[in-house]
């Protein structure tokens, strides 16, 4: 296409050279192309040796609401105003020539449509503070039609859901995904006393129903979270698949001797279930990453330095780097909510005697976990090896309390608000 | 017709769209103040006979179906009005085409050849291009054996089916030409029925109107006068209509105009379809 210059009185008009390509293979492209250049009520001069070029040029235009015009004669397409002869495409020997004039409807549709930030969530301005309805699933920074349809995505404002370390976290996390056919040893002789052996399988239980709740949170708030904030989105889709894949070690090496899996308390149900009775992310974030999943860093830590064998071990050091990333992740929202609002901290010890008054009445624990934790940490079943097995669930139980304390103090609690909340999480750990 | 300030207006069922379409400008019409409402037909013989009747106020009719109320209205007296078109409805063209790699170079080639059409009933399918190969020196039946297509019968034409039923039995041999509206040339070979380069139009007809917003003698003014000037006013930048119009086709509403049917007249009486008063002589 050439566009002569705008300079005299009247504008030459552009001119379109489609040779033999017909609208039937892709010619609109091109049209379409050059009309983008013109304003609505300016013409442009199409010709080309396509056999159905005239046919389909009228076809095209009256469905797009652009005007096809009386050409002036054969032979004078290259800028002539248009003139009176009737037929709106003529052929010059075997060249259709045909004058087209822009019409309004392409504009008219993307009047009023809404630039909605910027893909780079560094860019000034990317990530809006509340993510209107109607940009629905849009990705961010696409250009939106106006009148597109409103999604229920209860989750639109920053405030709740943005922290700007979160797409660093997404990165990391993509990054650090594993295989669980080949990152375990599934393959090494595994042949304990029978008695440790269902201490492990007792573990493994508990941990798979941990994973299932830790999977069950994030989802969901996942369809709630305005696509918007994509990278929020992102890490919690891999987060749950991070849960997925502990979901299924667990459970593979808890029937790697194709015994039982072992017992399920009411008690401990009972505590997971009120984390997914939260209906508030933050606050369901904050339980569950900030303190619950943190509070399994210590235990799956402790899991991998006592295992009885290899696999055990494999299978607990992976999921703890998993959930060192939610924790991370977790800390990092819930530090922008306190930090945007320090009011929220209240909010936040409210969840924590909230969920400690519903658990009151409840065990809150799986008691054959612990006496499992004990007999894995022994290794054996002597009156010494128990003994340090006792001491050493004892101090696990002693780091997991530091741990909520510290992570705690740095969302701003003072030491003893840390101290007397710390105290108050479930005796179930996560 | 219309009862409590309530236009009442016909339409086909040719497409269960045909219930969301008129239900968005049901409500916008509410919302603009008009009352209006909406009954459907399986076929424009009845649609046009309850306009006529009067139990219509409105009927969005295809053009055969003008063509039918305009005598049958004035064989009784009355005076049927268009008052609105698609823009999408003027100047439409239908063409005969032929397989590239066949026999079929010019018109007169098709003299003892098998044309295919769509329905019996559809004037930019079968009754226009037939009588445009009329005028080219070819009549129906006796210098070509005519194959319809008849789906959708009754609905003049509004199914594509008929006509992408002829461009299939073109490319399968069943037919030696096909008769379509322009734009559905174009459509087949976009969406693979019709593969680009393997049929070559032989003939093309002049331009034709499509569909209009036929008032019938009885419709009160005022209400067509708002149900008219409401139409006009729909403008494709505004969100809330563009869906409206995207449904049923069009960028812009047009006042109605008559000009555009003398081809399809023309058609009619070479076809036998109706008599002078609109009487039904041909079609089921």
């Amino acid at each position: 296409m050439t566009t002569p210059g705008r300079g005299g009185a009247a504008p030459a008009p552009a001119v379109l050279d489609l040779e033999d390509l017909g609208l039937d293979r892709g010619g609109h492209l091109l049209v379409e192309r050059a009309l983008a250049g013109l304003a609505p009520g300016e013409r442009l001069a199409v010709s080309g040796r396509a056999p159905e070029l005239a046919v389909h040029l009228r076809a095209w235009c009256r469905n797009q609401g652009h005007t096809l015009v009386d050409h002036p004669a054969p032979g004078s397409i290259s800028g002539d105003e248009p003139g009176p002869p009737p037929a709106a495409a003529v052929t010059n020997g075997d060249r259709v020539e045909a004058w087209i004039v822009r019409g309004t409807a392409a504009d008219d549709r993307w009047r009023g449509a809404q630039r909605t930030g910027a893909a780079d969530p560094v860019r000034p301005g990317a990530v809006a503070e509340t993510a209107a309805s109607t940009w629905g699933v849009a990705a961010r920074g696409a250009l939106v039609e106006a009148g597109s349809p409103a999604f229920p995505f209860p989750l639109d404002h920053r405030s709740m859901v943005w922290t700007d370390d979160a797409p660093r976290y997404y990165r990391q996390a993509a990054a650090a995904q594993w295989d669980p056919a080949t990152a375990v040893p599934w393959e090494t002789p595994v042949d304990l006393p029978a008695e440790v052996e269902a201490a492990v399988i007792q573990v493994m239980t508990y941990l798979v129903e941990n994973e299932q709740a830790a999977l069950a949170v994030p989802a969901r708030f996942l369809g709630r979270v305005h696509p918007h904030f994509r990278e929020v989105v992102q890490v919690l889709a891999v987060q749950i698949a991070d849960e997925a894949r502990h979901v299924e070690v667990f459970t593979r090496r808890a029937t790697l001797k194709g015994a039982e899996l072992g017992r399920s308390s009411a008690g401990g149900q009972a505590s997971l279930l009120t984390l997914l009775e939260e209906p508030d992310f933050a606050l369901a974030h904050f339980l569950l990453s900030v303190l619950g999943e943190g509070t399994f860093l210590a235990l799956l830590s402790f899991i991998e330095r006592h295992a009885p064998d290899p696999v055990t071990a494999a299978v607990a050091r992976l999921a703890l780097a998993d959930e060192a990333r939610h924790v991370a992740f977790g800390m990092a929202h819930l530090g922008a909510v306190v930090t945007s609002d320090p009011g929220q901290r209240a909010r936040l010890a409210a969840a924590i005697h909230r969920r400690h008054d519903a658990l009151a009445s409840t065990v809150g624990l799986n008691a054959d976990v612990v006496d499992a934790l004990v007999v894995l940490a022994a290794g054996s079943f002597t009156p010494r090896a128990v003994a340090e097995g006792f001491t050493r669930v004892q101090a696990l139980e002693a780091e997991m309390a530091d741990g909520r304390r510290r992570r705690l103090t740095r969302l701003g609690f003072s030491p003893g608000e840390a101290g007397a909340l710390s105290a108050l999480h479930t005796r179930n750990f996560m | 017709m219309a009862t409590d300030g309530v236009l009442v207006m016909g339409a086909v069922a040719y497409d269960p769209k045909v219930v969301t379409i008129w239900e968005g400008f049901k409500d916008w019409f509410a919302g603009k103040g008009l009352g209006f409402d909406y009954v459907l037909y399986s076929n424009y013989d009845a649609l046009v006979e309850a306009l006529v009747a009067g139990q219509l106020d409105v009927a969005w009719n295809s053009p055969l179906a003008w063509v039918r109320a305009e005598r049958l209205s004035r064989s009784g007296g009355g005076a049927v009005r268009a008052v609105a078109m698609r823009d999408t409805d003027c100047d439409l063209t239908s063409v005969v085409v032929v397989r590239s790699d066949g026999p079929v170079t010019q018109v007169e080639d098709l003299r003892g050849r098998r044309v295919g059409v769509g329905a019996v009933d559809s004037p930019q399918a079968t009754l226009i291009p037939l009588s445009h190969l009329r005028s080219m020196g070819l009549a129906a039946g006796v210098d070509f054996d005519v194959v319809g297509h008849e789906i959708g019968v009754g609905k003049h034409g509004d199914h594509v089916g008929g006509e992408r039923e002829a461009a299939r039995a073109l490319l399968d041999g069943r037919v030696d030409a096909a008769c379509m509206i322009d734009g559905n040339h174009l459509l087949f070979s976009h969406e693979g029925t019709l593969a680009p380069g393997s049929t070559r139009i032989l003939t093309q007809t002049p331009t034709y109107d499509h569909c209009n917003f036929t008032v019938g003698a009885s419709a009160p003014g005022p209400l067509v006068e708002r149900f008219t000037g409401l139409l006009l006013s729909m403008s494709y930048d505004d969100p809330e209509v563009r869906p409206l119009l995207d449904l049923e086709g069009l960028k812009a509403w047009r006042p109605g105009r008559t000009s555009g049917y003398g081809a399809l007249a023309l058609a009619v009486e070479e076809q036998g379809v109706y008599d002078d008063a609109g009487g039904l002589v041909r079609l089921p």
